[in-house]
């Protein structure tokens, strides 16, 4: 007797005394509160509309989808952004400061993504230069937003802060925001733990390579694993993955770098070569020292708690990872951070924290950087 | 004899962890979790034919009550062999825990009273928000791992809870609160997310009970 009036049940009959909830079709309306008052079942209205309710929704969904930034001023820094949002604030930063900043595309990813590269410089030829990147393991959320914040630090206290000034006086920053695109976009759409790149390699019908232990430093030594299937695995050769290729190319070409940062998170702690085996760098003492002063101008800020020490004393052993790789080339400052928190929201950290993890960051930071100014090689 | 380790590496800071999770299981609620804030000392002995046991001094915090912290001695003894059975953990808390009885009859009251069982999904989302009606469903999850995370560490794991993916309750005739989960734990040192499913009973007088648990192969979330 009820199909007639084709209601879809939202909350569907349990049983006497039980509630039930019902969305009802236009035509259906008077008949059914007819039948349920001929049969005193009482009623009471939820939702006057549902198709107001959908196009309401829909509206607003694009509208916050499209609301796209006029300029590095109005970007909200306090929020996660989708890759395209910040391959246009990207834009927008060089367009405002194009005697300071330029965009350089060092190579595509797997699915063809342009792999962007700011540089910020004051002039010269290939003048000693720092390297930054954030989001190489696209989950660290944190990374990528704070390499955002970065880049409109840079560009906001290039001439006002004389640390900072004193350093792009004589050296170039190259700051890689999204490392790891394809990833990044799988985080936003599929997958938000997904930490890998998104190759393909025969024989596996598993995805993705760990860009973390793809470098030709220990490769395929213990601290990374042959299985594609692992969140570790180190990919079929060294530089297998071309977003791992770009990056070495790019150093290499440049010949020119004389500090390294790689920005992972989660843990708070500041780490320097080597992961893939114990014996110290030449370099420890040195490292060590630097790493207890940015840790402290870090910590100086809101408290953070950060520890430091070499990759494979703090954390653990791991192969074919970036800084033993760059720290191999000759770079000497060669650092990774891992950023908040220490696991109490771990990788989805709440995006109010995103602005002050960025801040306290940036102190380390101009801690090495002006290290590196001060002690060129 | 006891070797003197250094508070920041890893084989200290991955007994600790399993140390917290254990304590934040046996004294933990909807209305606190505890989590590490540091290892202030630690040190580490073989014991022969037995296993290797460490010694931790730890300041613990109070999830969500960053500032309110304890300070806390543990012993973790990591069984020699068998990995089937669960690393032993004695500790010892300085001091008193805040009260949190008003806050956990609240959320007693307010999910026996619920018409529908309560559902919810990724908490925290992928922003890292977790809304205000959801976070002793958060904290219970929080706690209710310690458990899983203690009964599977062994020196080569470090767990913290990534997410829950899914919690369902499951209405009682008895007194208990009964939520089923689905969990994402993260392991440190493999990297991997693994699911894990959790069955959690509650009640403010009888302390948090995971009463069934197990590990999920790896798309069993997606």
């Amino acid at each position: 007797a009820l199909s007639p009036f084709q209601l879809d049940f939202w909350l569907a009959p349990r049983g006497p005394g039980h509630p039930v909830d019902v969305r009802v079709p236009f035509p259906s309306l008077q008949p059914l509160k007819a039948h349920l008052e001929a049969n005193g079942v009482s009623y009471s209205i939820m939702i006057e509309d549902v198709q107001a309710l959908v196009d309401h929704e829909r509206m607003q969904m694009l509208r916050g989808r499209r609301k796209l930034p006029l300029s590095t001023n109005t970007f909200d820094y306090a929020t996660y952004h989708s890759l395209d949002e910040i391959y246009t604030f990207m834009d927008l930063l060089v367009a405002e400061n194009s005697n300071l900043v330029s965009k350089i595309e060092i190579g595509r990813s797997t699915e063809n993504r342009p792999l962007y590269v700011l540089k910020f410089s004051k002039g010269g030829t290939n003048r000693p230069a720092i390297w930054i990147d954030t989001g190489i393991h696209s989950r660290e959320w944190v990374t990528q937003a704070s390499g955002v914040w970065f880049a409109k630090k840079i560009a906001l206290d290039h001439k006002n802060d004389n640390g900072l000034a004193s350093i792009l006086d004589k050296m170039d920053i190259f700051l890689e925001i999204v490392t790891n695109p394809d990833g990044f976009a799988f985080t936003q759409t599929q997958n938000r733990m997904w930490r890998k790149t998104r190759s393909r390699h025969s024989g596996s019908s598993c995805i993705g390579v760990d860009p973390n232990r793809n470098w030709d430093a220990g490769f395929g030594g213990p601290g990374a694993s042959g299985n594609p299937c692992s969140e570790t695995y180190h990919g079929p050769y060294a530089n297998s993955e071309p977003e791992v290729k770009a990056i070495v190319d790019f150093v290499k070409n440049h010949g020119n770098i004389k500090a390294f940062v790689s920005i992972h998170s989660y843990s708070q702690l500041l780490l320097y070569p080597y992961g893939y085996t114990s014996t110290p760098v030449p370099d420890q003492k040195e490292l060590h020292e630097i790493s207890r002063k940015a840790v402290a101008a870090l910590s100086s800020l809101y408290g953070t708690n950060y520890k430091y020490g070499s990759i494979i004393t703090t954390i653990y052993q791991a192969s074919g990872g970036t800084i033993d790789w760059t720290y191999n080339q000759g770079i000497k400052y060669s650092f990774t951070f891992e950023l908040r928190d220490t696991g109490r929201y771990g990788f989805l950290l709440p995006a109010k924290q995103i602005v002050p993890t960025a801040q306290e960051t940036w102190l380390a930071l101009k801690v090495i950087m002006l290290h590196a100014r001060d002690h060129l090689y | 004899a006891a070797m003197e380790l250094p508070p920041s590496h890893q084989p200290a800071t991955r007994a600790a962890a399993l140390a917290v999770g254990y304590i934040s299981y046996r004294r933990g609620s909807p209305g606190r979790g505890l989590g590490l804030r540091a290892v202030r000392h630690a040190s580490g002995q073989d014991i022969d034919g037995v296993g290797r046991k460490y010694h931790l001094d730890l300041v613990l915090e109070d999830i969500p009550d960053k500032d309110s912290t304890v300070n806390c001695t543990a012993e973790v003894l990591y069984h020699l062999g068998n990995k089937n059975i669960a690393p032993d953990v004695q500790f010892t808390i300085e001091g008193e825990l805040k009260n949190t009885d008003e806050a956990d009859n609240i959320f007693y009251n307010r999910i026996k009273s619920l018409e529908k069982e309560l559902v919810a999904e990724n908490i925290p989302d992928s922003h890292g928000n977790v809304s205000p009606e959801m976070e002793p469903i958060h904290l219970l999850a929080w706690v209710a791992s310690g458990y899983v995370i203690w009964q599977n560490s062994t020196e080569n794991t470090k767990f913290q809870l990534a997410q829950i993916k899914h919690v369902k309750q499951v209405k009682r005739s008895d007194e208990y609160l009964e939520f089923d989960y689905m969990i994402l734990l993260h392991e440190m040192v493999s990297q991997e997310i693994i699911p894990w499913q959790m069955t959690v009973l509650w009640h403010p007088q009888h302390g948090v009970q995971v009463t069934q648990d197990s590990r999920q192969p790896k798309h069993a979330a997606e």
